[in-house]
């Protein structure tokens, strides 16, 4: 696991009295950002709030369950996306659809509870089995598992209604607010990220956060120090299962739709990829690769097609910047930005010096 | 043997009453009564040939990604696409040569100088680290499934059979017995049965080289223990350079096969790679008598599921995964 290693959270190093306000006054950016996510609305297309911001925000909030796992427990876990997409289909199946028959039509705030309960169950259930196994066993085991997922719902027409999944899945009504509409649904998704950002960066900082740390580094170290390691690996599986659920709603409220594909292998493998190419290290990794990630799927078609190249090569492209990110910057976007101000840092020194 | 019915007797009993009651249920003409429960006896033959045809199929695959991670810690998930590549190759051989045979030694030979490159270009840089190989075979992966859906498009292929494996033959398996007393014999594609004989001959062959063999044997002490194979002096490097091509040209090979009794379409390279991903957890990382065993398994789980609980049939597969993981975590076939 040397890339999660290299790419190590730097929590332990930092201070006992650590606080919010610190973050936020080590990391001016962040104020900018909430404020500039929070005003977007007041000048912004819906095209740009829905389909590039909130499509991102939840995109990264699946990939922020996946560095959770994959940065402080060092465990690359493929199933996240597969949990979201169990929440999903939990929406479709207790709320309403086209499928009358299937869909049970219960109000959201039983549906949505017991949506979420039921994936992260699922979740759980997947880190049980993956946690007997160490290393990259886990990697093996969440992409068997995520698979089984995705051909259970392709073959399976009782339940999931097979290939076509379920349509027209509405966002409710709730609170007297429309959520369907395009600026409460960006507030919607906003929120949410935000509180589950603050929940990892919180967590990360707990004894729990820090003593699962301490299993990715050393898991026999830990056990012979008296934790129950497979336990802490258990419970990281749980917490980051319902970051996913809560991201998988919202998936299927943002698309109105599910079906075999939203969880198929390929968006498993993209998240995987938007986990990685953001930077596993710290939790803004996931929604900066989310973002890049996002804007390529929307602009390089007409892209690609402007220099001449058939549009449908996104996949290539995809693959090939993967590639480059795994071979040359190891811990993603985050990394190449951190070498970067080092390398600036040192020809400042220099000059100051000369 | 006798060692394992001391140790375990009543795992041993159930062992021999389940052998017997599936000779039985190969061998018996079937009563009125059992054809009510389980439906015709010629579809319980067939499910049970086609599950350990693709055993066969899957073992091939399977055999070579096993040997990949047990030896460099590799876990190939551009493994379905070397097969799929193989396939499409073998297909544009065969068509271009006419000749099947022809077409499964160049697939062979050319995957295999492409598992070289892979590993001689990239792998080889990052050894030790499990898991920016396993993302690089991602982004491998990636790249060739676009690549291939670029030259090849979605439709469906089939290479082309020859004609000396064309057609069924009959197997000296009772189905049925007609009113007349006459009895009634199952008849079976040739090319499955041969293709079948091909697998355990390649198995057995596998098993002869490494374990009677130097340099199964060099392999053999690198799965257990890298770091000492390498402080005796053995080039490690030339080593893993060969298994992986031969783990590779395995998978291409394998598409050739594939793609000559079932098709090649784009989608199959991760059909392949689930299949060879559950084959060897189930039955135990780095080990060739696992493959084979846990080929078996998951290609009658995935036959007699598709016949007997058609929306049900992956569970069944997912079911055996997750008994042995929770049983044994490290496979079937492997000791701790």
């Amino acid at each position: 696991m040397a890339l999660v290693e290299a790419a190590r959270a730097p929590a332990s190093a930092k201070p006992e009295s650590w606080s919010w306000t610190d973050t936020f006054q080590q990391y001016p950016a962040l104020w900018l950002l909430a404020l500039f996510l929070l005003i977007l609305p007041a000048f912004a297309s819906n095209f740009v709030l829905i389909e590039l911001f909130g499509w991102a925000m939840i995109l990264g909030m699946i990939a922020l369950s996946l560095m959770f796992l994959a940065g402080y427990g060092g465990m690359v876990s493929l199933v996240q996306m597969t949990v979201a997409g169990c929440a999903g289909y939990m929406i479709a199946i207790f709320g309403t659809s086209v499928m009358t028959d299937i869909s049970l039509g219960w109000p959201w705030w039983v549906g949505v509870p017991l949506a979420i309960v039921i994936a992260v169950i699922f979740g759980t259930l997947s880190g049980v089995l993956s946690v007997r196994t160490e290393g990259i066993y886990t990697i093996m085991i969440t992409l068997a598992i995520a698979s089984a997922f995705y051909y259970f719902t392709l073959q399976n027409y009782t339940i999931f209604n097979g290939f076509s999944g379920f349509n027209a899945v509405r966002t409710p009504q709730a609170f007297g607010v429309e959520w369907r509409s395009p600026v409460p649904f960006y507030y919607l998704i906003l929120f949410w990220t935000v509180v589950s950002y603050l929940a990892v960066v919180y967590v990360s900082r707990t004894p729990f956060g820090l003593a699962l740390q301490g299993t990715r580094d050393n898991s026999r170290r830990m056990a012979a120090l008296g934790f129950n390691v497979t336990a802490h690996r258990v419970a990281a599986y749980a917490f980051a299962a319902l970051i996913a659920a809560i991201a998988g709603v919202l998936l299927v409220w943002h698309g109105g739709q599910i079906s075999p594909g939203t969880a198929g292998v390929g968006p498993v493998i993209d998240i995987l990829i938007i986990a990685v190419v953001g930077g596993l290290s710290r939790p803004i990794g996931a929604f900066i690769g989310a973002i890049i990630y996002v804007i390529l799927r929307t602009f390089a078609l007409d892209a690609l097609v402007m220099v001449g190249l058939d549009g449908k090569r996104f996949q290539l492209l995809i693959g090939v910047g993967f590639l480059l990110i795994v071979l040359f910057s190891p811990d993603g976007i985050l990394g190449l930005w951190a070498r970067w101000r080092a390398r600036y840092a040192r020809g400042n020194a220099r000059d100051g010096r000369a | 043997m006798s060692h394992f019915i001391g140790r375990h007797p009543i795992w041993s009993l159930v062992i021999v009453i389940g052998i017997a009651i599936l000779l039985f249920l190969i061998f018996a003409v079937w009563p009125p009564e059992l054809e009510q429960v389980l439906g015709r006896k010629r579809i319980f033959l067939s499910a049970l040939l086609n599950g350990i045809t693709l055993g066969g199929l899957y073992f091939l695959v399977a055999s070579g990604f096993t040997l990949i991670f047990g030896l460099m810690r590799n876990v190939n998930l551009a493994h379905g696409s070397l097969y799929l590549f193989g396939g499409y190759f073998g297909y544009e051989v065969a068509n271009g040569t006419g000749s099947w045979v022809f077409a499964l030694v160049a697939t062979f030979v050319v995957v295999a100088l492409l598992g070289i490159v892979l590993q001689f270009t990239i792998f080889r840089w990052m050894e030790g680290q499990d898991l920016r190989q396993t993302l690089v075979t991602i982004a491998i992966s990636l790249i060739l499934a676009d690549l291939m859906l670029w030259r090849w498009g979605g439709d469906f292929y089939q290479v082309p059979m020859p004609a000396w494996l064309g057609g069924p033959v009959e197997v000296p398996l009772v189905t049925a017995v007609r009113s007349s007393g006459e009895l009634v014999y199952l008849s079976y594609p040739l090319v499955r049965l041969v293709i079948l004989l091909g697998a355990v001959v390649i198995g057995v062959l596998m098993w002869l080289a490494l374990n009677r063999t130097k340099i199964g044997m060099l392999v053999r002490a690198g799965v257990d223990d890298r770091d000492m194979l390498s402080a005796t002096g053995i080039r490690v490097q030339l080593l893993f350079l060969l298994v992986f091509a031969f783990g590779a040209g395995l998978a291409g090979f394998t598409g050739v096969v594939g793609g000559t009794f079932q098709s090649l379409q784009q989608g199959e390279d991760i059909k392949i790679l689930l299949a060879s991903l559950v084959v060897v957890i189930v039955g135990g990382m780095g080990s060739i008598t696992g493959a084979a065993v846990g080929a078996v398994l998951i290609g009658l789980a995935d036959q007699f599921g598709t016949v007997y609980m058609p929306t049900y049939a992956v569970v069944l597969t997912f079911v055996i995964m997750v008994v042995v993981l929770a049983l044994r975590p490290q496979g079937l076939m492997r000791g701790n």
